[in-house]
């Protein structure tokens, strides 16, 4: 039995790196200081009904097991012979792999695009429009007294950011009144847990004198208290907590952003609500903002994904922008899978545009809307497709699945996942951050570096070697036709 | 390995004392060596052309997150500026911000064979060093940003300075750093609740030191760790009217701290510190008591920050500047803080002929460039991308070698800036040998790169050579020629491959990336036992989980330290 400590989590943006897990015989028996998700993946990843080890091909219409070798030469033909290839997926791999797999796209003059085109995809659109002033993590732990959750639910997506990082914890500069209430709780279930023992080690008449009782949650708004806003469509979990909560009507964040835009400039609202909330609530709110030493907007899918999507987040960072003449504030996308942040960054560095980058005239060029995922499979403009680490088929629309399968279809993929199943070419790769180290991105761009905790299948290679296997016969293949 | 031999050119290499003479250079197994046996070697006939030691950037923002997010910022910049895939080179854009291959290439065409990322975030030290690895050809290196760091306030507050000089060579080994950089000293742990320092004496607010204890703090350090490069100094008040005040003060803070006349600050960009005037209405030029005093003493030394005129992209760890200069401009702007060390801000920017402000900040730093008399004080830079693209540079070695080119720009600026300016008044033309001095020689010897720089016996065999004639060529009459040959090199050298050939590259081997291995040890233990304790206190990554291992790096090429402190 080994213990391996500091291991970081390969599930969600916040990519905790405190994950302390107990091997034996090269298998994860326990996992400590992960959520309910991580620990899920952690124990549970290996489960042989969603993982097949051997790679598949199709011939004759049947999925049926080939080796490797076969596999990677099966996928290099189809690259080789594609004219425009689409390279999908990247945000659930380790950097070295995202870069080996760009490579690859140029080698073939494809098109590379990660999930963030179906993600945070107008949020960086919008970064390109406006910029963004933003910080770390660390930086709103010690300093930041209001925290906004707009469209985003922490609690149940990314379910340890708030004990990390924002709401309950301490930092130099800003206490929790949240940390002495769930110390005191602890402290308090710990004592009533040691009495019951003792009451069933040596059972006494008289009852125990009660222990002191918590009353419900701690007063809130107290002034030097870190304020937490919730802006969402229903009551999450996350609201429940909160100081404030504001339920917008759906597909209304636009007005009620434009509203809070102009209440910091004290510009008079003459409406009674906007989006549905009391225009009272938005002045008492902005109020809270324009207050604050130093304030954070977390925004998720809920702003990016709803009806103005671009527009949205243009006025969310206009809006800390313009908190900036006043006070400091800053904005951040709550990124969903554990290396989507580093999938952008990648591309960034190597080719100057974050997603769907379009290699077909020999230099990287961008355009979302024309060069991205969803797009070329609605057109039908593709000849063969690469998917890595994603599952597109459940998520694409239909016209865009249907184009995909249509098409020669190669997925490396270390789960068995509906795409997987449509696929011509299968490669089963080595679960990342678990199976094969490598780094990542938190959402915040630092970089954590992923460990290798147990071996993997013998017939699972990571992602990044196989893809490497791919470039070199894709190489000999394309040397041979020239020659 | 081959090896090879350059017959006839004319050789500058002012580190040897070789200034201009006609010679041939021999190189076996990437060093210069005495000579090869000439019937195995490789040839290359130099005659009629300029060779020289592989350029030398001391300062050029090149990698990292800071610069990452300057590339996403704009794709305006790229879409007009491309490079397409060949057999031997990635595809890539430009302009301002390249991206990383795109970036090794332009430099290697231009004969720049090592250059520094002059800001690395410590926190995001992986970022850096993974953008190395896709950025070929060059030699590189980075320094960390450790002048607002918490455990350097710190320790700098309590005068333990030997604790401070352990954390510094721990950090330096840590995120595999080769010098101290200081970016507004107090300034940025201001920022982090959006405020700044007025001055060098103005306590940083929560942690009551000064920037001038700062500076003198990290200057002792850099002694005591006996680092081949002096500490690196972004100044405070960059950027703003009347700065050149606190330019003077912060080099004469560390005048006493200097030993046997040798170096303890560099001033980077200078340019953007040598501003005079009360606000931008009143703006002038503040470069002669800088002038006066770098020409007085020996402890400077510094880069120019030379303004070209163009689109382009400014970023800096001073985020409160970049705050103003959004402000100012009414750009996009990009600001990042990072927890417990440092920040950073991004602003596109153009530089306007006539524009008063920017035509003074060309003729600033040109200024310097020519009233400062020894060139081993001075070296050429944009800072780039923040004064102009580094593919600018062989521009502005024509200005510098030309009054004729310097005068048709200033035909073209701003009317004011011709009535204020002292550019006009000045005759002096750098020479070639000159030229090797402030791209290569002067900035290899600041950084203390005993192998760059030169091409003695046993140095590194990276050489550039340049298409020009300097015996049928009248330099001073032709800028557009010097200017088109180096921009092209004729030959490009690294570790004794040709990487480039008549301006296009031929090889792309990946390059070293340099760091310090600090020998520390006694104190090192005790520091890590602090850091340990402190570290889930400051940070919210863990203590395991923080330092870059060596093997991250493509090609690690450690330079052993043995510091003063045990």
């Amino acid at each position: 039995m080994t213990v391996v400590s500091n291991v970081t989590c390969p599930v969600c943006g916040s990519l905790c790196d405190d994950i302390e897990l107990v091997v034996e015989n090269n298998r994860i028996v326990k996992v400590r200081n992960a959520c309910a998700v991580g620990e899920a993946k952690f124990l549970g990843f290996a489960d042989p009904h969603h993982r097949r080890v051997k790679p598949l091909i199709r011939k004759n219409g049947e999925l049926v097991e080939a080796s490797l070798d076969e596999a990677i030469r099966r996928s290099a033909e189809i690259l080789a012979e594609a004219c425009y290839p689409l390279l999908y997926g990247w945000s659930s791999t380790s950097t070295e792999a995202i870069r080996v797999g760009l490579e690859l796209a140029e080698e073939v003059g494809g098109v590379a695009d990660n999930t963030s085109t179906v993600c945070h995809g107008p949020s960086i659109l919008s970064i390109q429009n406006v910029g963004i002033p933003t910080c770390t993590l660390g930086q709103i732990r010690h300093r930041a007294d209001l925290v906004i959750y707009w469209g985003s639910n922490p609690w149940n997506a990314h379910p340890r950011h708030l004990e990390r990082y924002t709401t309950f914890t301490e930092g130099r500069f800003q206490k929790s009144i949240w940390i002495r209430y769930l110390t005191k709780l602890q402290g308090l279930i710990g004592r009533k847990k040691a009495e019951r023992a003792a009451e069933l080690v040596s059972p006494r008449k008289e009852a125990m004198p009660q222990t002191e009782k918590v009353e419900g949650l701690p007063p809130p708004l107290k002034a030097e208290e870190r304020k937490m806003i919730v802006v969402d469509v229903r009551k999450t979990r996350s609201a429940e907590i909160a100081d404030y909560f504001l339920q917008v009507k759906p597909n209304m964040d636009y007005e009620l952003l434009q509203a809070f835009r102009m209440a910091i400039h004290d510009r008079e609202l003459d409406v009674d609500e906007v989006a549905g909330v009391p225009v009272e609530l938005i002045e008492e709110v902005a109020d809270v903002m324009l207050k604050c030493r130093f304030g954070m907007l977390f925004f998720g899918l809920g702003l990016t994904m709803t009806s103005a999507k671009i527009r949205n987040i243009d006025a969310a960072i206009s809006l800390v922008r313009e908190l900036n003449e006043r006070t400091k504030f800053t904005i951040m996308p709550m990124r969903g899978h554990f290396n989507v942040t580093g999938a952008n960054v990648v591309f960034t560095w190597q080719t100057g545009y974050p997603y769907a980058v379009d290699f077909s005239q020999g230099f990287p060029r961008y355009n979302p809307g024309e060069t991205s995922a969803v797009d070329i499979l609605a057109r039908g403009d593709l000849d063969a497709a690469l998917i890595v680490a994603s599952d597109p088929v459940p998520h694409f629309p239909k016209k865009a699945v249907e184009n995909l399968v249509k098409n020669p279809l190669i997925v490396i993929d270390p789960q068995v996942t509906p795409t997987s199943f449509m696929a011509d070419v299968v490669i089963p790769s080595a679960f990342v951050g678990i199976e094969t180290g490598g780094t990542a991105y938190r959402m915040d761009h630092v970089p954590l570096p992923l460990k290798k905790v147990v071996e993997p299948p013998e017939t699972c290679l990571p992602d990044e070697v196989i893809l490497r296997r791919i470039l070199k016969e894709v190489r000999r293949l394309k040397g041979m036709r020239t020659a | 390995m081959t090896s090879l031999l350059i017959k006839n050119g004319f050789v500058f290499d002012p580190l040897n004392g070789v200034n201009g003479e006609k010679m041939d250079i021999a190189v076996e197994n990437g060093k210069i060596v005495e000579k090869v046996n000439e019937a195995e070697a490789k040839i290359i006939d130099a005659s009629g052309m300029v060779v020289m030691p592989g350029g030398v950037d001391i300062h050029a923002h090149i990698v990292g997150a800071k610069v990452n997010s300057g590339r996403l910022l704009r794709p305006e910049d790229h879409v007009k500026d491309v490079e397409p895939k060949t057999p031997v080179t990635r595809s890539g854009v430009g302009y301002s911000v390249p991206s990383t291959f795109t970036t090794g290439y332009r430099y290697a065409r231009m004969g720049y064979t090592t250059v520094m990322d002059p800001a690395m975030p410590p926190l995001k030290a992986r970022h850096t060093h993974e953008e190395f690895n896709d950025t070929p050809i060059l030699d590189k290196a980075t320094y960390p940003l450790l002048g607002d760091c918490w455990f350097v306030l710190e320790y700098l507050k309590q005068d333990r300075i030997e604790e401070c000089a352990a954390y510094v060579a721990w950090m330096l080994k840590a995120t595999k750093g080769y010098a101290i950089k200081l970016v507004n000293p107090g300034g940025l742990e201001a920022w982090g609740f959006g405020g700044n320092v007025r001055d060098i004496d103005d306590p940083v607010p929560n942690f009551g030191i000064t920037p001038r204890e700062i500076v003198r703090g990290l200057c002792k350090v850099n002694t005591l760790l006996n680092l081949p490069h002096t500490i690196h100094v972004h100044t405070n008040n960059l950027g703003k009217p009347g700065n050149y005040v606190t330019t003077l003060e912060t080099m004469r803070c560390v005048e006493d701290l200097a030993r046997d006349g040798k170096p303890v600050i560099h001033i980077t960009h200078c340019q953007f510190s040598a501003f005079a005037g009360d606000d931008w209405r009143t703006f002038d030029s503040g470069t002669e008591p800088i002038i006066k005093y770098v020409n007085a003493h020996s402890h400077v030394t510094l880069d120019m920050g030379q303004v070209v005129f163009t689109d382009t992209t400014t970023m800096t760890a001073d985020g409160p500047f970049q705050f103003l200069l959004y402000e100012l401009s009414g750009n996009k702007w990009v600001n990042s803080d990072v927890e417990t060390e440092t920040c950073s801000g991004i602003v596109p920017f153009q530089y306007r002929r006539k524009s008063f402000v920017h035509s003074m900040q060309w003729s600033i730093a040109m200024e310097l460039a020519l009233l400062i008399q020894d060139p081993w004080k001075i070296f050429l830079t944009t800072d780039h991308p923040n004064a102009g693209p580094f593919t600018h540079y062989p521009r502005i070695i024509s200005w510098l070698m030309s009054r004729k080119a310097r005068e048709k720009i200033l035909e073209r600026v701003n009317k004011k800036t011709l009535r204020k300016s002292l550019v006009p008044t000045i005759d002096r033309e750098y020479t070639l040998h000159d030229i090797a001095v402030v791209t290569r020689a002067g900035q290899a010897k600041a950084l203390g790169l005993k192998s760059k720089g030169h091409l003695g016996i046993g140095a590194d065999a990276d050489i550039a050579i340049y298409a020009l004639n300097p015996e049928t060529t009248d330099l001073s009459r032709k800028p557009a020629t010097v200017r088109k040959a180096f921009e092209r090199a004729a030959y490009t050298i690294k570790d004794g491959n040709i990487v480039v050939k008549n301006g296009e590259v031929v090889n792309a081997p990946m390059g070293r990336t340099f760091w310090l291995n600090v020998d520390a040890p006694k104190a090192e233990i005790e520091i890590s036992k602090i850091l340990q304790q402190k570290f889930a206190e400051y940070y919210t990554v863990s203590y395991q989980n923080y330092p870059v291992p060596e093997d991250y790096l493509a090609v690690s090429a450690p330079i052993h330290v043995k510091a003063e402190v045990e």
